[in-house]
């Protein structure tokens, strides 16, 4: 591939999440045009007159959810992206590996104690962890990770953790703990406000920060143990700050927008369908595509019908077909 | 560089594998490791490279031991290739060559042009430049090997360990491999340690040699001291015929493996 192509390959990568975010802005019940859009956003620099109600519509309702989904599609391409390198293996995602349901359960528990967002965050990321933990420890035989094997283990954590959420949500308070948690696990950006995307971001962004200045070094993990420890690099450290980055990512979308499932699964596949296997090309563009792919999805699940359809099932509708073929493809091979 | 291990001893469950190995390599000095299957060949250089520790004994490089140097201090100037085992990766042959620049790249930055030159010509150098846009997982066994060894050189490495690197390849290859390796000891003056299960390639090869033998006393020293019909028959329990021959000014070894040893 020659230069330009690839410049014009990372330019539309940074235009197109931009775009995208000034269509869906004008998408929904109160429809505007592109122009309009661009016309409202820029009023606070222009000073130009506009209605109070589109200034509610695209500052106080949209400008959050859209951001919102770009930041949680662009975390959860990415670390599923990360934890693909790490496991090398190309079904392992946050949702498979039993990391969603982990940071679930851990936020729900916070929110049985009613503490803060802050606090509700921590809980998912050590919840995470320890999921992704026992993942790791129960797919080892004989020092190998197989595909499969990750793959079921993952299944039984999660449904470990889920089953942990049922029991805590059997015991809440039913008058005040129970109809939050219940609103929260159903997992939409319609809750989506400044203030959680405020709370969210760090995490993310450091996460985020992590895997793009990683991203060359992605490519060692795929290595054996001693061939990736000859090419100079400190593995327990660098699979540590993955781990960290990618479950950090993870649990911040949790604990914004409840368990968007597939995304990690589906956008590191099309960005190496897009660009080959190596991850410094795959990390740029599962930031840009995970953002594009959420956001077009969430614009679609407010908007289709008059009431809102859970993005969680449009993602599965998309994704569950990816996964078989993916399943099929590596035919349970370990890697 | 002066590479150089100090009576080495390593076990594996009470189980003596090596026992009080001391060699050491010079700059442009080849030294050959040979021995039977399941002797610990591979074992001595995970041990030798710090993958796994000495039981007793230790590594030294230029006078300090290999546990005081930092990882990208060491990998930056040893380089190491691995047997090619089928790879599964997706990376093209220039992806995987231009990880070898790693070890002199700090944790977060991203090869430059500069890597990328060097990374062409040790793909150059190992004869594989029409390889560098195909991907490793279709690679038969041999051009991988060519592409690990390209790898180790980008690291552009003073002491280079390969791990059989002649066993998956054939003749022509083979040819290849050995020239690459005795023109970067005797050119560039790089050290090189290399695990082999052909005699005549190190008698052809190399200055010195390590016979690890099975139950016998190890044998180190200079190749054709190390390399001879009895210390191979006691080695190997084969009786071999050790020949050389002239042809065209230049002399060539055979070692041909006549029958098997009666047991002693």
């Amino acid at each position: 591939m020659g230069g330009q192509s690839r410049r014009f390959g990372a330019l539309l990568l940074w235009t197109v999440p931009v775009l995208a975010a000034l269509l869906c802005l004008g998408f929904g019940r109160y429809a505007l045009s592109t122009g309009d859009t661009l016309r409202v956003l820029l009023s606070p620099l222009t000073g130009a007159e506009i209605a109070p109600m589109e200034r509610s519509v695209v500052f106080g309702v949209r400008l959050p959810r859209v951001l919102t989904a770009l930041c949680c599609g662009a975390a959860l391409a990415l670390s599923g992206a990360a934890f693909q390198s790490l496991f090398n293996n190309p079904l392992a995602t946050p949702d498979t590996l039993g990391v969603s349901s982990g940071a679930s359960c851990g936020a729900v528990t916070a929110l049985m104690f009613r503490l803060d967002m802050i606090s509700v965050q921590l809980c998912a990321l050590c919840f995470g962890l320890g999921a992704v933990a026992l993942t790791w420890s129960i797919s080892k035989v004989r020092g190998k990770n197989s595909v499969i094997m990750i793959v079921l283990s993952g299944m039984v954590i999660g449904a470990l953790f889920e089953a942990a959420v049922s029991l805590l949500k059997y015991v809440a308070d039913p008058e005040e703990v129970l109809p939050t948690i219940t609103y929260w696990l159903m997992g939409s950006l319609s809750g989506a406000n400044y203030s959680t995307l405020l709370i969210g971001l760090p995490m993310i962004a450091a996460g985020a920060l992590t895997i793009y200045l990683l991203r060359w070094r992605l490519n060692i993990l795929a290595l054996s143990e001693d061939e990736a420890r000859s090419m100079g690099v400190n593995l327990r450290a660098m699979r540590l700050a993955v781990i960290l980055a990618a479950t950090a990512m993870t649990a911040s979308c949790v604990s914004m927008c409840g368990k968007i499932g597939w995304i990690g699964l589906l956008i590191p596949h099309i960005a190496r369908m897009l660009r080959g296997g190596n991850n410094q090309r795959i990390v740029p563009a599962c930031v840009s595509l995970g953002a594009v792919f959420t956001l077009v999805i969430d614009t679609c699940s407010r908007s289709l019908t008059a009431a809102e359809i859970p993005v969680s099932i449009l993602t599965a509708l998309v994704g569950a077909p990816v996964f078989i073929s993916l399943l099929r493809k590596t035919r349970g091979a370990a890697q | 560089m002066i590479f150089s291990v100090e009576k080495g001893c390593f076990d594996y469950g009470g189980r003596p594998i090596l026992r009080d190995l001391s060699f050491s390599v010079r700059p442009g000095e080849i030294l050959a490791i040979l021995g039977p299957n399941g002797v610990g060949k591979t074992t001595l250089l995970r041990c030798m490279m710090g993958f796994l520790p000495w039981k007793s004994g230790r590594t030294v490089i230029d006078g300090r031991p290999l546990a005081d140097y930092a990882s990208r201090e060491l990998w930056s100037r040893v380089s190491y290739v691995p047997q090619a085992k089928g790879s599964l990766f997706p990376y093209t042959a220039r992806e995987m060559v231009l990880l070898g620049r790693s070890a002199h790249l700090g944790v977060t930055r991203q090869p430059g042009p500069k890597d990328e030159a060097i990374a062409t010509a040790a793909m150059e150098e190992a004869g594989i430049a029409r390889l560098a846009d195909k991907r490793c997982d279709r690679m038969s066994g041999g051009e991988l090997q060519l592409v690990l060894t390209a790898r180790a050189l980008a690291a552009q490495p003073r002491l280079l360990v390969m791990d059989e690197p002649e066993s998956n390849l054939d003749f022509r290859n083979q040819l290849v491999i050995l020239d690459i390796v005795r023109h970067l000891a005797h050119e560039h003056g790089m050290s090189v340690i290399v695990n082999t299960h052909f005699p005549a390639h190190a008698l052809k090869l190399s200055d010195k040699a390590l016979l690890l033998g099975r139950g016998e006393t190890d044998l180190y020293g200079a190749a054709p001291d190390v390399i001879t019909e009895d210390n191979m028959r006691r080695a190997f329990g084969v009786n071999v015929s050790i020949h050389d021959f002239q042809r065209g000014g230049v002399t060539y070894n055979t070692v041909v493996p006549l029958s098997i040893a009666a047991q002693a």
